[in-house]
C-alpha cells in the first residue's frame, strides 16, 4: 500500500503521503490492544488501523478524497480515521492529540469501562510542549493512557542527537513519575509485550505509562522530503540490511516452519493486486457533492453559511460554464 | 443576583442535570475559583466533576478536549482568556475545526469560558479582549454576557450547545447585581446563542456594544435623553459569533446612523466586522451618516491607573461620539 500510494504521489495523482517503511513492527502494540480501546496517532501509524480492519478502499477513499471519504474530502491524504475503530482522526498540529489522549482516558476512567487510550507520536514532536503537560497532566490526574513514542531517528531533516540531550524520551517519563520502558521497535515481539503488560497498568491501576519504541525511519519524512539531503544512501541500505523489523519477523517464521518463500511471494502478489484494484477503484470516484464545504463547521447550519449556500447555489445555476461540476458527486 | 452568582448557579444548575458535564480549571475546586465563580461545586459534586488542575493551559485544555472528543461535556475554565493563548492551538485547530475535518464523525462539545477584556490595575497581559480574535473562526460559537441574566443564560446555553463555544466573562462585572426575572431564575433558563438584545428602544441612533460596554452604552443614552440630544437605541449584542446583523440592520433602518462600542483594539475588532457587515447590507443605503467604531485605545493596556482608565472607552466618550454622528449629514 506504502510503495503504491507514493508513486501515486509521485505521478501527481494524489497530492500527498506518508510511508511507514522500516517501523512496521508497531503494529504489535496494536495487537495487544482491546477494540474499543481508543487510538490517538500521529501520522505514521496506519498500520494500527490496517490491523483492526481499516479496509483498503478507506484508506484509498480517504487519499483521494473522493465521495466516500469518511472524512468527507477535508484533510491531506494520511489523516485517517474512524469512528467504527476507535481511531481518531488524525489532526496535524504535532504533539496536540497527547493531552487530549489523556483526556479521553480520564473519560473512560469516569465511565468505568476497562479500555485505555493509546496515543502515538515521534521524539521530534516529544519535543512539544503539550508533551510535557500531557504526561504531567496524566500522571497527575491518574489517566489510564499509553504514551507510545516512535524514535525513528529523524523529525523530517534533524537528527535525534539534536531534539534532545537527555536520555531519549523515556527519561522523561521517569520525571514526571509514571511507570516508563523502553523496546526494541523492531521487534514485533518485544512492543506487543511492552504494550500488553503497559495496558494492564492502564487499565487496572488507572496509571499512565511511556513506550519509547527505538526504531529507524528507512523512507523520507513525506513526499515532500528527499532525505538523501541530509543522510547518505547508505546509511539507509544498512539499517535495511541489518534491522528490519519486516525481515526479522520473516525469519522467525520460517524458523517456525510457518512460512516460505513461495508462500512469500504468493502473499505479495495477492495483496498488491488487492491494492491496485482499490487504487483504480478510489481513482475513478468523484469528489464529495459541493454542499459538503457548508456542513460540520457546526452541528447545524448557521444563518450566514445557509445564506451563503444558497448564494453559492445560485451561481452555480445561473453560470455552469464557469462552475463545472462535473467531478462532484451529486447533491442529495 | 451577581454575575458572579449568575455564572456559578449555571454550572451547578446544568452539573445536576447531566452528569457528564464536568468543570476544570486553575484554583476552581479547593480555592473556589480565582474569582470565585466555582464556590461551593467541589463540596456538592466531588474531584471527580470538578478538577484542579496544575499549570499548564496547553494541558488542561488539550485535556479537556480530549474528554469531549470522547463523550464528556467539559467546562474549561481559563484564568483569564490572556492565559487562554497558551492553549490556543487546541481551541482553534482542534476544537473548532475537528468536527469539519473530521467529516462530522468526532463532536467537540466544549465550553470554554473565563474573565476577558479589561480588569483593573493589571496591567497589558492581564487586560487583552479576545472577542474579535476567536469570533473570526468557523466552528467555535462565541458568546459575551454583559449583565447577570445574559451571564445565566449564555452559560447555559453554551454548556447545552453540541458545538465548542467560547464564553467571555468580564471580571469587573462579576461582582455586580442585576435584577433577576422570574423566568431568569428557573433552572431551564437558556438564551439563544446568535440572538442580540435591544436593551433600550429609541429613534435617532442606534448604539451596538457587547459586555461591560453595555453598561456604558445605556448610561450614555441616558445622558443624552437627559440632556435632550437624542433618543438612542441600545443593543446588546451578547453573541459575538454567530453575530446578529439582522437585528443590527432593522435597528439602523429605523434611526439612520449607528455607533458601534467595544472595550477591544480598533484593528480588525467586532466594530470593523459590524461596519463591514452593514456596508454590505441593505442597511447603507438608510445610513445618514458613517457607521462610527467607538474601541479600546490602540496600545497594550497601561499599568498606571489614570492612563488605564484612558485606554477604554466610557460613558463620556460613547456620549460624545454619538454627538458628533448626530452633526454629520450625507454631503454636508
Amino acid at each position: 500500500m506504502d510503495l503504491i500510494l507514493y508513486e501515486a504521489q509521485r505521478q501527481g495523482r494524489i497530492s500527498f503521503y506518508m510511508t511507514n517503511a522500516g517501523e512496521e513492527a508497531y503494529i504489535g502494540s496494536a495487537a495487544a490492544l482491546e477494540p474499543e480501546d481508543e487510538i490517538f496517532g500521529q501520522y505514521r501509524e496506519a498500520g494500527t488501523l490496517l490491523y483492526r480492519g481499516f479496509t483498503l478502499d478507506q484508506f484509498m477513499n480517504q487519499c483521494y478524497s473522493n465521495d466516500m471519504d469518511l472524512g468527507k474530502g477535508r484533510q491531506m491524504p494520511v489523516h485517517y480515521g474512524s469512528k467504527a475503530l476507535h481511531f481518531q482522526t488524525i489532526s496535524s498540529p504535532l504533539a496536540t492529540q497527547l493531552p487530549q489522549a489523556s483526556g479521553a482516558a480520564y473519560a473512560i476512567k469516569r465511565s468505568g469501562k476497562k479500555n485505555c487510550v493509546m496515543c502515538y507520536f515521534g521524539e521530534g514532536a516529544a519535543s512539544e510542549g503539550d508533551f510535557h503537560a500531557a504526561l504531567n497532566i496524566a500522571a497527575t490526574t491518574s489517566c489510564p493512557v499509553i504514551f507510545f513514542c516512535r524514535n525513528n531517528g529523524f523529525a523530517i531533516s534533524t537528527p535525534a542527537n539534536e531534539q534532545y540531550k537527555g536520555d531519549g524520551i523515556a527519561s522523561r517519563g521517569v520525571g514526571y513519575g509514571m511507570h516508563t520502558i523502553r523496546v526494541d521497535g523492531n521487534d514485533v515481539w518485544a512492543v506487543y509485550k511492552a504494550t500488553q503488560e503497559a495496558r494492564k497498568i492502564a487499565v487496572e491501576k488507572h496509571k499512565p505509562v511511556l513506550i519509547e519504541a527505538m526504531t529507524y525511519r528507512v523512507g523520507h519524512h513525506s513526499t515532500s522530503d528527499d532525505s538523501s539531503a541530509y543522510r547518505s544512501k547508505k546509511e539507509v541500505e544498512d539499517w535495511k540490511r541489518h534491522d528490519n523489523p519486516m525481515v526479522r519477523m520473516r525469519k522467525w517464521l520460517e524458523s517456525k516452519g510457518w512460512w516460505d518463500e513461495a508462500r512469500e511471494n504468493a502473499h505479495k502478489a495477492t495483496q498488491r493486486t488487492a491494492v491496485l484494484k482499490s487504487f483504480a477503484a478510489a481513482e475513478k470516484r468523484k469528489k464529495p457533492a459541493v454542499s459538503e464545504m457548508f456542513n460540520d463547521v457546526y452541528d447545524k447550519l448557521t444563518p450566514n453559511l445557509i445564506e451563503q449556500k444558497k448564494e453559492l447555489e445560485e451561481l452555480i445555476k445561473k453560470y455552469p460554464a464557469h462552475y463545472d461540476t462535473s467531478n462532484y458527486a451529486k447533491e442529495n | 443576583m451577581t454575575v458572579r452568582d449568575a455564572l456559578n448557579s449555571a454550572l451547578e444548575e446544568e452539573m445536576t442535570a447531566d452528569e457528564k458535564v464536568y468543570l476544570l480549571g486553575e484554583e476552581v475546586g479547593q480555592y473556589n475559583g480565582a474569582y470565585k465563580v466555582s464556590k461551593g461545586l467541589l463540596d456538592k459534586f466531588g474531584p471527580k466533576r470538578v478538577i484542579d488542575t496544575p499549570i499548564t493551559e496547553s494541558g488542561f485544555c488539550g485535556l479537556a478536549v480530549g474528554s469531549a472528543f470522547a463523550g464528556l461535556k467539559p467546562v474549561c475554565e481559563f484564568m483569564t482568556w490572556n492565559f487562554a493563548m497558551q492553549a490556543i492551538d487546541q481551541i482553534v485547530n482542534s476544537a473548532a475545526k475537528t468536527h469539519y475535518m473530521s467529516g462530522g464523525n468526532v463532536d467537540c462539545p466544549i465550553t470554554f469560558r473565563g474573565p476577558n477584556g479589561a480588569a483593573a490595575g493589571v496591567a497589558a497581559q492581564h487586560s487583552q479582549c479576545f472577542a474579535a480574535w476567536y469570533g473570526s473562526v468557523p466552528g467555535l460559537k462565541v458568546v459575551s454576557p454583559w449583565n447577570s441574566e445574559d451571564a445565566k443564560g449564555l452559560l447555559k446555553a453554551a454548556i447545552r450547545d453540541p458545538n465548542p463555544v467560547v464564553v467571555l466573562e468580564n471580571e469587573l462585572m462579576y461582582g455586580i447585581s442585576f435584577p433577576m426575572s422570574e423566568a431568569a431564575l428557573s433552572k431551564d433558563f437558556v438564551l439563544e446563542i446568535g440572538k442580540a438584545k435591544i436593551e433600550k428602544e429609541g429613534t435617532d441612533v442606534t448604539i451596538v456594544a457587547h459586555s461591560r460596554s453595555v453598561g456604558f452604552a445605556l448610561e450614555a443614552a441616558q445622558l443624552l435623553e437627559k440632556e435632550g440630544i437624542c433618543s438612542a437605541e441600545v443593543i446588546n449584542l451578547r453573541s459575538i459569533r454567530p453575530l446578529d446583523t439582522e437585528t443590527i440592520i432593522k435597528s439602523v433602518k429605523k434611526t439612520n446612523r449607528l455607533v458601534t462600542v467595544e472595550g477591544g483594539w480598533p484593528q480588525y475588532g467586532v466594530g470593523s466586522e459590524i461596519c463591514a457587515q452593514i456596508m454590505e447590507s441593505e442597511a447603507f443605503d438608510h445610513l445618514d451618516a458613517p457607521v462610527v467604531r467607538v474601541t479600546g485605545a490602540d496600545v497594550p493596556t497601561p499599568y498606571a491607573q489614570n492612563l488605564e482608565a484612558f485606554a477604554f472607552p466610557d460613558t463620556e466618550v460613547i456620549a460624545r461620539v454619538v454627538k458628533r454622528t448626530l452633526n454629520k449629514k450625507i454631503g454636508a
